[in-house]
């Protein structure tokens, strides 16, 4: 019986991480270190209009003055800097027209990662930003958004084709001085994707962004920047993979939505970079995300919702900051950590209009050797009259040598706010997943209900085919962790 | 069916089934009765193929196939059914879910296909009706906060639905009300035919007044120390377990 699951968890070992392969395209890399220059030479590579030049240098300034934060429940030796190549792009000889001038081994890395990319083949309701290590490869169905006036491009495109639209919102959600991180990423951020809807408008399908670091030693900065206009709505979907190395890469994104009058952003992540050997826990991505949403106009929504698979490291939560009265944020996220992963993740919840409304549902599962913590801020201006909050951390833990942490902060400075907060901690035991398989059903299938079960109200948040291979996701990382 | 042969069997290296021989046959109900801690629970759970317990020698032959190198999944897909003593909650499995889970898990085996749940439900609902269980055991998430008593009819209502052809049922009468225990036992009588077969483990006769075993065994200390007829239950019931343990 023993030998049986060793040999089945070895078999298991190579399917966790799917997406360790690498891809060999030419690229063009930086050398590494971080000086004005390399800053200029980026903005200079990229050909964009002086107030970015100027923004980049800004937080340049302001990064050199700050510290890596030291308050999140994770442990890693410093990183160093200037160890790092700050720039990454598959080499291509010109400005790309069409997907045909795309290198093929990079469309095939797409292909492997189930992202088809050709015309062929695309995926008929989901348009895609494809993000290899910093460069923004290709975006589908550009043309049929573009016909009811969405403008959906990386944000290099959005420099050149829409500067105004951009210099009017980067840096208004997330200040280029907010964090360590992101004002790293402020300074040198090469790619990401760009959005903006314009007003009465529902996206007629789903957006996306997949990233994908490639190069070993790169760090990999994206930015994203989604406007939603008066009365419009869309639907935003990110994925991340990245390959295996024995070294850590570092991952400092920043993503910025704003919702005008009446309009709401939905935004959902699958996160699965690539998380460290299992067992030592060597190599994996830090992944040192600011992620917040601005609910700017007056009755409109922001809604998070994150999985959360991978990564050696996350340092994550994605906030709102309800500024318009009757605003409503939301916050859905599924961690799981197994083997030596770390991951502090949670929400900001900043209430100033009247009347707004917030709700955080986190769901943390730990297995193995990890740690898991929420980390939840609720804040309450003065001004925010009958604003109103609900928060639910549950955790989940597989097996005895794994943690669970919740730090919930609520600060109010208003005295008709109403705030709950309720928390729970389960196990799957080994008893549980006997009953299933007494029953007759395989212990996969079981892991699969059990954590469906616990992740049910996160999950019915994510469009149907992300929700399916969510639950894919966590019951293949955890199949080897129980028991 | 089912061929025990001097079975030696325990957990993390205590033997706690010290060579325990039993044979039971096709249309058969066999009782296990026994003082507390004797081993009739762990018998019932090397059965089922609990990991934690292991075998150390002896062997197990159903329906002629060696029952040790099955796991539990397997021995369940082969007709083996457990009824548990103390059946563990799973909170956030919707209990109906689990059970169609259960269902499809033997047609997938039988290669048939999985049936949906509108099907499942007409299915269930006979089968809850037969064991006159209210319409709650479908909404509930399994065994999550049921009573000790709901918790047994519910390890019924799984037996119903899976049609074992060896079922093992431990102390399934312990909990249940006097109205519940012959509900569940007429349940049970409904669900017997020819070839299949019963192990009742209980410290009592009365469910052996509704349910009436061919067999009865005494288990102490992880060995049969008695075998016999029905009139055995009756003169434990009036005796107690010390002439059948001391004559040893
Ligand atoms: N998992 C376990 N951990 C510790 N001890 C165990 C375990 N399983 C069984 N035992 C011990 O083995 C012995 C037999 O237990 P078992 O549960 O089989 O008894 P039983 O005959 O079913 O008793 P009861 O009538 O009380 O249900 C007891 O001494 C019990 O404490
Ligand atoms: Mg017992």
């Amino acid at each position: 019986m023993a030998d049986e699951q060793n040999s089945v968890s070895s078999i298991l070992e190579d399917k966790t991480y799917k997406y360790g392969f690498t891809t060999n395209v030419e690229s063009e890399t930086f050398a590494k270190g971080l000086t004005e220059e390399v800053i200029r030479a980026i903005s200079m590579k990229k050909n964009e209009p002086a107030f970015m030049l100027d923004f980049r240098l800004r937080a340049f300034e302001k990064w050199k003055t700050m510290k890596p934060p030291e308050w999140p429940n994770v442990h890693y030796p410093p990183i160093d800097f200037q160890n790092i190549s700050y720039y990454s792009a598959p080499k291509q000889k010109k400005v790309l027209d069409s997907l045909d001038e795309v290198d093929p081994e990079v469309l095939r890395t797409f292909e492997k990662l189930g992202i088809p990319l050709d015309e062929q083949k695309k995926l008929a309701n989901v348009a895609v930003d494809a993000v290899f290590d910093s460069v923004s490869v290709a975006t589908t169905h550009k043309k049929k958004l573009m016909e009811v006036g969405i403008i959906f491009c990386s944000i290099s495109e959005a420099l050149q084709e829409y500067p105004e639209l951009v210099e009017e919102y980067l840096g208004t959600v997330v200040p280029v001085g907010d964090n360590f991180y992101a004002a790293l990423n402020s300074a040198v951020f090469t790619d990401g994707s760009f959005v903006y809807i314009p007003p009465d408008t529902i996206s007629p399908m789903e957006i996306s962004t997949y990233f994908r670091i490639n190069t070993e030693e790169t760090g990999q900065f994206e930015r994203t920047l989604i406007i939603c206009a008066e009365n419009s709505y869309v639907s935003y979907l990110e994925g991340c993979t990245a390959p295996q190395f024995d070294t850590n890469q570092l991952h400092a994104a920043v993503v910025e939505l704003v919702t005008l009058e009446n309009a709401e952003i939905k935004y959902s992540t699958v996160q699965n970079w690539y998380a460290g050997d299992k067992e030592t826990g060597k190599g994996g991505i830090y992944n040192f995300v600011t992620k917040r949403g601005k609910c700017q106009g007056n009755n409109s929504k922001i809604s998070w919702t994150q999985v959360e698979t991978g990564s050696a490291i996350t340092w994550k939560y994605p906030s709102c900051l309800l500024l318009g009265d009757n605003t409503t944020g939301e916050f859905y996220s599924v961690a799981l950590t197994n083997g030596h992963m770390q991951a502090d993740t949670g929400t900001k919840m900043i209430h100033i209009g009247k009347n707004t409304r917030s709700s955080i549902i986190s769901k943390g599962i730990s297995a193995d050797y990890s740690s898991n913590s929420y980390r939840g801020q609720v804040k309450v201006g003065k001004n925010a009259t009958n604003a109103r909050n609900y928060s639910q951390c549950d955790s989940l833990l597989v097996g005895d040598k794994c943690s669970a942490h919740t730090f919930p902060y609520i600060e109010t400075a208003n005295s008709s706010v109403q705030v709950e907060h309720e928390a729970a901690t389960s196990k799957i035991s080994e008893d549980q997943l006997f009953y299933f398989e007494s029953r007759g059903i395989s212990r996969e299938n079981a892991i699969e209900a059990v954590i469906s079960g616990f992740c049910k109200e996160v999950f019915k948040q994510l469009p149907m085919e992300f929700a399916v291979e969510a639950q894919k996701l966590l019951t293949l990382k955890l199949e080897d962790s129980v028991g | 069916m089912l061929e025990i042969k001097d079975l030696h069997a325990g957990f993390d290296g205590n033997e706690i089934i010290k060579g325990i021989s039993l044979s039971v046959k096709k249309g058969e109900i066999h009782a296990v009765m026994g003082p507390n801690g004797s081993g009739k629970s762990t018998m019932a759970k090397i059965l089922s193929g609990h990991p934690a317990y292991e075998a150390m020698g002896g062997e197990i032959l159903f329906n002629g196939e060696n029952l040790l190198e099955m796991d539990a999944e397997q021995r369940s897909l082969a007709g083996i059914f457990m009824g548990f003593q103390y059946p563990v909650e799973v909170p956030g499995v919707n209990n109906a879910e689990f059970l169609r889970m259960a269902h499809n898990a033997r047609r997938v085996k039988a290669g048939e296909e999985e049936m949906d749940p509108l099907d499942f439900d007409d299915l269930l609902s006979e089968k809850m009706n037969m064991l006159g269980m209210e319409k709650k055991y479908k909404e509930r998430n399994l065994n999550d906060g049921f009573s000790g008593g709901e918790k047994k009819k519910n390890e019924i209502l799984q037996m119903a639905i899976l049609e074992p052809k060896l079922a093992i049922l431990d102390e399934t009468d312990s909990g249940l009300d006097i109205d519940a225990l012959r509900v569940v036992s007429e349940g049970v009588n409904k669900l017997r035919n020819e070839n299949n077969a019963l192990i009742l483990i209980t410290h009592y006769q009365r469910l052996l007044d509704y349910i009436k075993p061919d067999f009865v065994h005494v288990l102490s200390k992880g060995k049969i120390v008695k075998s016999g007829g029905k009139g055995l239950a009756l003169e434990l019931e009036s005796q107690g377990y010390d002439w059948v343990t001391t004559e040893n």
